[in-house]
């Protein structure tokens, strides 16, 4: 007790301010208002901000009154609703005019201070000084508009450059029903996915899907590349494994160059049309397989198991499969991102086996129908589709009642 | 589309008694009733509702063309009516409401038994002789200052309500709409209310009016309260000895009489 009665001391002469001067002096704005409004006491910080004289102020104006007029329209149809029925109202950016006509930005919190039985008496009011603070928050806000722009700006960028990696359309392929779709994962990234359909000019026609690795510009860089060489290759010689070898060539050829791996998964196709459809050349490295969709109701892979990625192993292995697509007959592609969706609660992948018995459960269907199916399923899988997905759906219609010729 | 949970309409008090819908302004939702509406649900079958973008109502119906002009919430208005085959509705509209129900009474006249205009304003803006009590400039402010409170908005604007001892659940339930306002859609509104003019829209009332002020209201002071008055055919005009833009809170019991009294008549 005797050593602590110097500090004791030292603390009365420090605090040797009366509750009168803790609230004339505090450092912030006090206030109390009537419920009309009307001002009963005001300390000196505030009016010492506002320029004001005691006398102009208590029982002569009212709080809006130290408003701007905008500020005041704020104050009548938010703030002091709320803190009728709530009996309080924190942290509101509001605007205070000042006698000289200066516009002072403050935070006001008020309360209502109610009696024994409930019943409103006065409004108490906080104000601080939030000139640092609002700068701070206009430029918050400027960033946080700057960045929504920015954002805009990349998405239609991707969108953009996205397209460019499609074809605007497929083009009309006689006695063929050609649907396609692009599921987008994210409007902010680019996807790797890619397919076209082309003619080879003698009659027959080129088509191909694929999956680059990897996702943005570097991504959409070797779709690009990959495109044209299939698009080259295919003039030079239309065999859809000599296709895969020719790009497997340029992907090696450029990789050095590049410190990211450049590769993709690639299904190539030709179509020769004969009497009553088309017959089929497919050649694969390392895809997932095409679903042919029989027109008697059945549907099978055409298994290209053992074809390897290309663009990164030394002599890689691609299998080739024939088919033959009749009327009622529909060929799907499609990328991995259908097949490795985690759909549902458990998150369990969709799979390959999944996808062939929705292919069946749905044979026989014409191309539109089943690109439209497909569709369905991929926005069935909600969250659980977080891969672009591409999809190339090849059909013969059947024969129109009485003509026996395709449509 | 449901028009009840679109407009999250609420139905109280006696069924088969004379209809009062209450719509609400710019700035909250139906909970601005909240002090007035139970005495009047004693005698009169009440409906609140929210306007498409705000309290609890779905946002998803909200789009900037339909909600930019008063045209769109007076179609609000007017699609609940159908959806709850109501007649001879007292629609008593607060502040800018009060035009929302000029419009969508002079639009279908036969929906409306009376009209109650509380703290009503045709125009905001001054207008050569016109005193509506503020300038372009003064609306370009309190679009600001609904920008200020742009980042603070979720927090500040949805606040717990204090003191429900009958319903706890109340609050809590309530803590996350209330007077929830999207800034964006908030802008929409405020420029639909303050750059509004429907004093061209006045003497074509045909049904019964009551125009409520308040003796001190910045937002519409008495003149604003005249004019209307003058140029509503066969209106009348009602002064509450209230304070500020919202006399159902600020006076509640005395709002609730008079839109009572008129009611009944």
């Amino acid at each position: 007790m005797q050593r602590s009665r110097p500090t004791d001391a030292a603390f009365a002469a420090l605090l040797e301010d009366s509750a009168e001067d803790l609230y004339e002096n505090a450092p912030c704005g006090y206030l109390s208002t009537l419920l009309d409004g009307r001002i009963a006491k005001i300390n000196q910080t505030l009016l010492g901000w506002l320029g004001h004289e005691r006398a102009q102020v208590v029982g002569r104006m009212s709080f809006s009154d130290l408003l701007t007029v905008g500020g005041r329209m704020y104050h009548e149809t938010h703030f002091a609703p709320l803190l009728r029925m709530q009996g309080e109202v924190g942290g509101i950016a509001l605007e205070m005019r000042t006698a000289s006509g200066e516009r002072l930005p403050v935070l006001v919190t008020s309360t209502v201070r109610t009696a024994s039985d409930g019943a409103p008496l006065l409004i108490r009011t906080t104000v601080f000084d939030a000139r640092d603070r609002r700068a701070y928050e206009r430029e918050l806000l400027r960033a946080r508009q700057d960045a929504e722009r920015d954002r805009e700006r990349l998405q239609n960028v991707v969108a953009t450059l996205q397209r460019s990696l499609l074809p605007p359309s497929l083009p009309r392929v006689p006695g063929l029903e050609a649907v396609a779709h692009y599921h987008t994962a994210s409007p902010d990234n680019l996807g790797g996915d890619f397919y076209d359909l082309f003619p080879l000019g003698d009659g027959r026609w080129c088509f191909f899907l694929g999956d680059v690795c990897g996702k943005g510009p570097e991504a959409a860089a070797v779709t690009s590349l990959t495109r044209y060489t299939l698009r080259a290759a295919a003039l030079h010689d239309p065999g859809p494994e000599s296709m895969l070898r020719s790009l497997d060539t340029v992907l090696r050829d450029g990789q050095a160059a590049h410190p990211a791996p450049r590769y993709c998964t690639l299904i190539v196709g030709t179509l020769t049309p004969d009497e009553d459809g088309f017959a089929v050349t497919l050649a694969a490295g390392g895809h997932p397989p095409a679903l042919l969709l029989g027109a008697d109701g059945g549907a099978r892979h055409l298994d290209t198991t053992g074809g390897m990625l290309v663009g990164v192993i030394p002599s890689p292995v691609f299998v080739t499969v024939e088919a033959r697509l009749r009327p009622g007959d529909t060929l799907l592609l499609y990328t991995d991102g259908a097949i490795e969706a985690r759909p549902g609660p458990d998150r369990e992948r969709f799979g390959q086996d999944a996808l062939l018995s929705f292919a069946a459960e749905l044979a026989p269907a014409p191309a539109p129908a089943v690109v439209e199916a497909v569709v369905a399923l991929l926005e069935g899988f909600g969250a659980g589709l977080d891969d672009d997905t591409a999809v190339l759906a090849l059909g013969v219609p059947r024969a129109s009642p009485g003509d026996g010729t395709p449509v | 589309m449901d028009i009840r949970s679109r407009n999250n309409v609420v139905v109280a008090g006696r069924h088969g008694a004379p209809v009062l819908m209450l719509a609400h302004g710019f700035g909250c939702d139906q909970n601005l009733w909240r002090l007035v509406a139970p005495a009047l649900a004693e005698e009169f079958q009440v409906v609140l509702f929210d306007y498409v973008g705000s309290g609890r109502s779905d946002l998803s119906a909200w789009n900037e063309d339909r909600y930019g002009s008063l045209d769109g919430y007076a179609q609000d208005v007017l699609d609940i009516c159908e959806e709850l085959d109501l007649r001879d509705v007292v629609f008593v509209g607060h502040s800018v409401s009060s035009m929302v129900g000029v419009l969508a009474a002079t639009r279908e006249p036969g929906r409306f038994g009376g009209l109650v205009l509380l703290v009503p304003s045709p125009r905001y803006i001054d207008d050569g002789d016109y005193r509506g009590g503020f300038s372009t400039a003064d609306i370009d402010e309190l679009l600001e200052s609904l920008e200020d409170n742009y980042l603070g908005w979720s927090a500040a604007m949805a606040p717990v309500i204090m003191g429900n001892p009958e319903r706890p659940e109340l609050g809590e339930e309530l803590a996350g709409a209330f007077c929830r306002t999207d800034p964006a859609i908030a802008r929409v509104f405020a420029r639909a209310t303050f750059l509004s003019d429907s004093r061209a829209d006045l003497p074509a009332v045909r049904t019964p009016t009551l125009i409520v002020e308040c003796d001190q209201d910045v937002i519409a002071p008495r003149e604003v309260g005249a004019y209307t008055h003058a140029a509503i055919p066969g209106s009348r005009l009602v002064t509450l000895r209230a304070t500020g833009h919202c006399p159902q809170l600020s006076a509640p019991e005395a709002t609730a009489a008079v839109i009572a009294d008129f009611a009944r008549a």
